[in-house]
């Protein structure tokens, strides 16, 4: 039997107290139209409401976007409490103002990657592809 | 409503006289006279240059407060505060969701004695400060009020200009706190407090500069904003003033963005259709209740993070249009700001451009040097009309609130900033160093950074502030501004009361939102 894949399911939040959502729209709209299935988070939700949305959602990865220059914190909380819930599977990408200088200490952390101002977004939606399997998870396994 | 398709106005090879129908008189008027096309005072610059006011704050007041004497060292003639995330929001450093926000986007001021700390040593007589906070404005415009008399200042010599539209904040910068009724009667009472007691303070600067950044075109930017400004005038109205009373302390504030023309046009027409909207439709007979006043500041969302030197050249470009476009007084950009805040150094050059084009360029010499062009007076007639298209249509949904209600005002800028993506990703759009004209590596910038410590001094100056003051006097100045705030007094003076208590911004915005709630966007 044909199994028809599963399409990549993504969050995009927006953590901290900024309220610049240009990018993360503009992101969430581009990766709808590549088939993915998004769910915007609407602003200022906690690193708490983000991991419990992405667990509920049963997302496949995170994107999240800062401007503020909270990235350090916010990130790393945000990966603490997905290690906590056992959820890791989950791929974390990011953007916003974020310098060169903070990305190795991200990466370090287990941020997948970082897309800085002037990205295309199909570099965005070829990064999902490339790094998410979408995993189904009643069954437990990969679809096809 | 489907939001319509962002337009860019297309143009001809070349314009001809009779491509710009004018009227001499009634279109553009002699500078300083009605409608104020070609500028709003008869010298323009060549009396006084316009403002030098570089929006400037980070980490603590103390560290803001050196920016601000390098600055006016610098030869800046204007302050301008950037305040922090949580005291956008009305926070306090010590709030577990400002964790790892404190001190980041601007300085952190949590009371009274913050307030302090940024003027220190700075003679509040001998300079303007514009404030840019909105939610919490009447907040921090009633500590700059006790800052002053504390250092003899009467109300009557405060200059300075208060953000405070909370509109453009629904539209596209996104830091509210209460829903829009409640954070329009704190408007229309910083608007009346400050025409009684305040002459020489701008109660309100309507600022097309957020919508602009969030992707909006040109015309939009131009015709929410004026929008906003007539339902502010309306509230106002609504209130009992006069409309004489309050009008020429209103002022407006917009972006400089790339397109060279385009935007020296939009600055023309927004004087000629704020005058013709104070006149004709608020029937208003001070000319100063005509003019539109206004700050710029160029483009943010067009700085690069690729190849940062070129910033300087957009910058300079936009900052020349606004100038030509007669500007009151503007902020330039530095070259790192796609990437962290100015550094000294960065912020320093930013201000030289302005003094370049002040003193060097000649442009001071003549008002309004580009009046007559055929293409710039053809586009200026072209912005206002497409302009007065808009605000017909958000007339007729029953005005701004409304309009915001319906998600329209939101749904069209995030259709316009959805297409120029678009545009530059498919190369219709050039940004050098971006999608042309690229380079393999860009040099690491020195960037300024702000450290937990600022954030651990906050909190722990928020602990003494709290063991030393007197908590019974606090909660019951907190307990008459909730009572006021359920009546229809005019808040400031409660707000001046509860400042002069040492209650903190958290704690006076906490108490309004017990009263007023908080907003929830819709969702579109």
């Amino acid at each position: 039997m044909t199994m028809k894949g599963r399409r990549i399911r993504v969050l995009i939040a927006k953590p901290g107290l900024d309220g610049h959502d240009r990018g993360a729209k503009i992101v969430a709209r581009s990766l709808r139209d590549a088939g993915m299935e998004v769910i915007y988070s609407g602003l200022r939700q906690t690193p708490e409401q983000i991991v419990k949305a992405s667990i509920q959602e049963d997302v496949d990865a995170i994107g999240i976007s800062l401007l503020s220059g909270a990235h350090m914190h916010l990130f790393s909380r945000i990966l603490e409490l997905l290690a906590d819930e056992g959820a890791e599977d989950i791929l974390i990408f990011g953007g916003g103002i974020i310098p060169d200088q903070d990305i190795p200490q991200l990466k370090a952390a287990g941020v997948k990657e970082i897309f800085q101002p002037g990205t295309h977004t199909d570099d965005i939606v070829q990064f999902l592809r490339n790094h998410v399997t979408p995993i189904d998870s009643e069954k437990g396994e990969h679809s096809l | 409503m489907n939001p319509s398709k962002p337009a860019k106005l297309p143009s001809h090879q070349a314009y001809l006289p009779e491509d710009i129908a004018l009227d001499y008189q009634s279109d553009l008027g002699e500078p300083g006279e009605f409608p104020y096309t070609r500028g709003v005072y008869p010298t323009m610059y060549r009396g006084r240059p316009w403002t030098m006011r570089q929006f400037a704050g980070h980490g603590t007041a103390e560290e803001t407060n050196r920016r601000f004497r390098f600055l006016l060292d610098q030869g800046q003639t204007g302050l301008s505060v950037a305040f922090d995330l949580p005291t956008l929001m009305g926070l306090d450093s010590d709030n577990p969701l400002s964790v790892g926000e404190v001190g980041k986007c601007g300085v952190a001021i949590d009371s009274l004695h913050d307030m302090e700390a940024l003027f220190q040593g700075i003679d509040l007589a001998r300079v303007s400060t514009s404030m840019t906070i909105n939610a919490p404005a009447a907040v921090l415009l009633a500590m700059y009020v006790v800052v002053a008399e504390k250092q003899g200042l009467a109300l009557d010599r405060i200059r300075g200009t208060l953000q405070n539209d909370i509109l453009k904040e629904y539209i596209a910068q996104k830091e509210w706190i209460y829903p829009p009724e409640p954070s329009m009667r704190l408007i229309v009472d910083t608007i009346e407090f400050c025409s009684r007691h305040l002459p020489q303070y701008n109660s309100i600067s309507i600022s097309g500069y957020h919508i602009r950044e969030a992707g909006s075109t040109a015309v939009q930017e131009l015709a929410f904003t004026l929008r906003d400004g007539i339902e502010y005038v309306e509230a106002c109205l609504l209130r009992g003033m006069s409309v004489d009373d309050f009008a020429p302390r209103l002022s407006f504030f917009f972006n400089s963005h790339n397109n060279f023309f385009e935007e020296i046009a939009k600055f023309r027409s927004a004087r000629r259709l704020w005058a013709r909207v104070m006149k004709d439709r608020f029937c208003a007979k001070d000319e100063r209740s005509w003019m539109c006043r206004f700050h710029t500041q160029t483009a943010g969302c067009s700085l690069t993070m690729q190849q940062p030197e070129n910033n300087i050249v957009r910058t300079a470009l936009q900052a020349l249009a606004a100038v030509i476009g007669g500007t009151n007084s503007l902020h330039t950009n530095a070259l790192d700001e796609a990437w962290a805040l100015p550094t000294e150094s960065s912020a320093a050059l930013a201000l030289r451009t302005q003094q370049i084009l002040a003193h060097e360029s000649g442009i001071t010499e003549t008002v309004d040097p580009i009046g007559g062009s055929y293409y710039v007076e053809a586009l200026t007639n072209r912005v206002e009309v497409a302009s007065c298209d808009y605000i017909d249509r958000i007339d007729a949904m029953g005005g701004m609130v409304a309009a915001i209600e319906r998600g329209y005002p939101q749904r069209e800028v995030q259709e316009a900033s959805f297409q120029q993506q678009r545009q530059v990703e498919k190369q219709e759009s050039i940004i050098v160093g971006v999608n042309q004209f690229t380079e393999e590596s860009d040099v690491p910038m020195e960037t300024l950074q702000i450290g937990r410590e600022v954030e651990e001094g906050q909190i722990k100056a928020l602990a003494r502030l709290k063991s030393k003051r007197s908590t019974s006097h606090v909660r019951s100045v907190l307990s008459n501004l909730k009572r006021d705030a359920s009546s229809n007094q005019n808040l400031m003076p409660p707000l001046i009361e509860a400042v002069r208590s040492e209650a903190t911004v958290g704690e006076i915005s906490e108490a309004l939102k017990d009263v007023f709630g908080i907003y929830q966007e819709p969702l579109s």
